[in-house]
């Protein structure tokens, strides 16, 4: 089990996230693949600190951190779905043009 | 044997992934990926790193999942049975397969430097102590952030008056 293998798995974990953000129309399809991405991020981070010459926490406290973050952003996230939701009856996020983008 | 665990974990995650982003049905994809992040926690396993697993489990598993499935419980319309994969999917797919093919190319290029396999234990008194002194003060400011962007949620999420709140009816107190 080599560093190699681990980077191999969150790079295709990684990769998976961005074709559900990119592909996905509905808004909690894309928060789904995002949490693939930030986990991706997580097992990069966890892999290095843990194959370092001299042993560090550092990786994983910044996972935890990132943990963190994400779950502030899926309480945000879905509150704004939720709010797109009752005022426009959609979450499809192709419909949403309100700022003209 | 470690290898062994390794495959099966990376299988696990990779199979939950690719179902999240492939199935159709909403609920599915919510369970998919937690299919997914209980991978990522054997991966975490695998690293030493046995109190994130027990966070992975307990925060994803536990909490985003949930909300998730409350979210899409509040939100739940007809067109998710057909809310599938932009008309542009196959730009998409080709996007991320290059990006895979990108990484993995810098990886095994590189590979003596990612070939090292001497992994070192973290306890979770380290990890503890490295939390609590060195990261201290990002630890609070995370904490911060956390109460903020619940704060926010609450009122995001909360009705607006012209939405649905009821009128007050003339029992109500006077000003």
């Amino acid at each position: 089990m080599m560093l190699i293998h681990f980077e191999l798995l969150s790079a295709g974990l990684f990769c998976l996230g961005v074709y559900g953000v990119l592909a996905r129309r509905s808004g909690v399809m894309i928060l789904m693949a995002v949490e693939l991405m930030l986990n991706a991020v997580n097992v990069n981070l966890v892999a290095f600190a843990a194959f370092r010459d001299i042993p560090t926490a550092t990786g994983q406290v910044i996972a935890i951190f990132v943990i963190t973050i994400a779950a502030a952003e899926v309480a945000l996230a879905l509150a704004i779905i939720m709010r797109l939701f009752r005022s426009r009856g959609s979450v499809n996020v192709d419909q949403i043009d309100l700022m003209g983008g | 044997m470690g290898l062994a665990f390794f495959y099966i974990a990376g299988a696990v995650t990779l199979f939950g992934a690719i179902g999240v982003v492939v199935t159709r049905n909403v609920v599915y994809a919510a369970l998919f990926l937690l299919v997914s992040l209980a991978g990522v926690a054997g991966t975490f396993v695998l690293l030493y790193a046995e109190f994130l697993a027990l966070v992975q489990v307990l925060i994803y598993g536990g909490a985003i999942i949930i909300v998730i499935l409350f979210g899409l419980m509040l939100t739940r319309t007809s067109e998710y049975e057909a809310s599938g994969e932009h008309r542009r999917w196959p730009l998409a797919a080709l996007v991320s397969i290059g990006l895979f093919a990108l990484l993995a190319y810098a990886f095994l290029a590189d590979s003596a430097l990612y070939n090292s396999s001497t992994r070192e234990a973290i306890s979770v008194e380290e990890l503890g102590r490295e939390l609590f002194e060195q990261w201290a003060v990002p630890f609070e400011i995370a904490s911060i952030v956390l109460i903020v962007a619940l704060i926010g949620a609450v009122v995001i999420g909360r009705a607006s008056p012209e939405e649905d709140e009821p009128e007050p009816g003339p029992g109500s107190a006077p000003r």
